[in-house]
This record gives structure tokens, sequence and C-alpha cells, in this order.
């Protein structure tokens, strides 16, 4: 079961079963805090698995982000989020980079880059 | 009145050609999709949690920005304090306040308690979906995942997309 919060995208796909939750894109699974919400969205969608019969049909969440569609007008992706792509890897926290130095939970990561300050510098100036 | 779904793929090939990038070359799947009947209840089925917002658990390597098809393992058991996303496609601002938005394991952990479901596989598969190459994405990435989901023994798999 694939959920989605983009119809057109999930139609072109085209995978065996799918939700689609009408919400703007990072809020897949409801509003942050909302604990009831979270349930329902969660609940729908689960039950589904047991309701659907035809491969490839999308049902459509009976869910509303608000009653004021103007997020749907917001220019998602206006901006150029294709600049500055580098193998480094992106922490939400410098004690995040420290911690992952240390390499405790390597066996959770599979395929991860192996990136290096010195490696990264080569081939940047490569 | 209800709106129509936002048209993302009209939005961003606009998008690209305004700003002089080749267009994107969007996965048109037009074959039927695979078909697996679910074989038992839900309230009997393991349950995996595949998500692509780019989830992390402090300790593990973050995800980076250029084709990064590498997986995490997330424990099911993690505490919800521990995760952090790493991703330059979505507005990660309540994925930070709440993870749940983007990978609801707190929401599954209590259909698990209520007994909707089976339980949770022991690890949550988690990748970084800005991938601009469908082909490293079928080669690479998908196979990995599935191979993890036979080895998590899941009876089904829920696709968290951003």
């Amino acid at each position: 079961m694939t959920m989605s919060s983009a119809l057109d995208i999930t139609r072109a796909v085209n995978p065996p079963r799918a939700v689609f939750n009408d919400f703007p894109l990072g809020h897949t699974a409801g509003k942050p805090l909302d604990r009831r919400l979270q349930r329902e969205i969660m609940v729908e969608t689960l039950s589904a698995f047991e309701t659907m019969r035809t491969p490839g049909s999308i049902k459509t969440l009976p869910f509303e982000w608000s009653p004021d569609h103007s997020w749907k007008h917001a220019g998602a992706g206006e901006g150029d989020n294709r600049t500055d792509r580098t193998e480094e890897p992106t922490y939400q926290t410098e004690d995040d980079k420290t911690a992952a130095a240390e390499g405790k939970l390597a066996e959770e990561c599979i395929a991860c880059s192996k990136w290096s300050p010195d490696a990264g510098a080569r081939r940047s100036a490569g | 009145m209800a709106e129509p779904p936002v048209e993302y793929i009209r939005s961003i090939t606009r998008q690209y050609a305004k700003l002089g990038y080749k267009p994107y070359g969007w996965v048109y799947n037009t074959d039927a999709p695979p078909w697996q009947p679910l074989r038992k209840p839900l309230k009997q089925c393991r349950v995996a949690l595949v998500a692509s917002g780019g989830i992390y658990r402090h300790g593990q390597t973050a995800f980076h920005s250029k084709d990064d098809t590498s997986l995490r393992l997330i424990p099911t058991d993690v505490r919800t304090e521990d995760l952090r996303t790493s991703h330059f496609a979505y507005d990660q601002t309540d994925a930070r306040k709440d993870p749940n938005v983007v990978f609801p394991i707190d929401t599954l952990r209590g259909l698990v308690q209520e007994g909707f479901i089976g339980g949770l596989t022991e690890h949550a598969i988690t990748f970084m979906g800005g991938i601009y190459s469908s082909r490293r994405v079928r080669e690479e990435t998908a196979p990995a995942i599935t191979e993890r989901l036979a080895a998590e023994h899941a009876d089904l798999a829920l696709l968290v997309p951003v």
C-alpha cells in the first residue's frame, strides 16, 4: 500500500494499491502532533487492504487539510533545489554528525555513502 | 468548496523549463501492477513501514543530496525523539516537530497496542526519495528494499512518500 499526497504522480507510477490524502507535501500521514487525525488516517489506510480488490486503484481519504484551500496555490517547488547537490551527508544537527562519526550504528545502514571531507574535497576539485 | 488536487507534474515541468533544466523523466508505468491478496486479517499481520522522507536516527549516517540510493534500518522500538530528517526537496519543519507526519511510527505502535494490526517488523526501512535517476531506484533501491522486507518477514508493506 502506498500513501500519497500527489495524486497525479501516484497515478503515473501506478502502484498496486494507494490511498490519496489531499494534504500539502511533507504531511502524508497527518498533521504534526494531531494524534487523533494521524490514527484515523492510518486506520482508513490499513483498512483499504481488506476492501481493495482492483490492482492499480487509488482510494481518496475523507480528510481535509483546512476548509481554506489556499495552500494549493502556495507555489510548491518554485525554488531551485537542484543546486549544490553533493555526496556529503546533510545532518539535522551537528551533534548527529559527531554521533554518526563514531560508527556505532553502521550495520543499520545499507549502501551508505563513504563520503569523507577529504574525498569530498578531491571530487569538488576534480 | 473543495478544489481539485495540485497538479505536481505540470507545475514541476513548467518550473524546470523556466529554470532552463532538461525535462524531468517522470515514470509512467502502463502495465497492470502486480497484485498479492492479503492472506490474513490485519490484526494478524506484521506490518513493515517504508518511508522516503529522509528519516534517520541519531547515530546513523544522514542522507546526501546527490542521488543517494542507500537505506536505513530504523528499529521500530526507536525513541521518537531520536528521529531526524535529511531531505532537500520538501519543507521539513513539521516533520522535525513530529516525525509521525512522514514516518508514522507512534501511530502504528498505537494500532499494535489496540490489536488493530498484529505487530511491526523489527526494523522500518527509510531512504531519501530525492533520487533523480529512476533507473537507479529500479536497479538499486527497490531490490534492496524488497530483499529487506523478505528478511523482516513482513506480511504487508506500508509505503509513505513525502
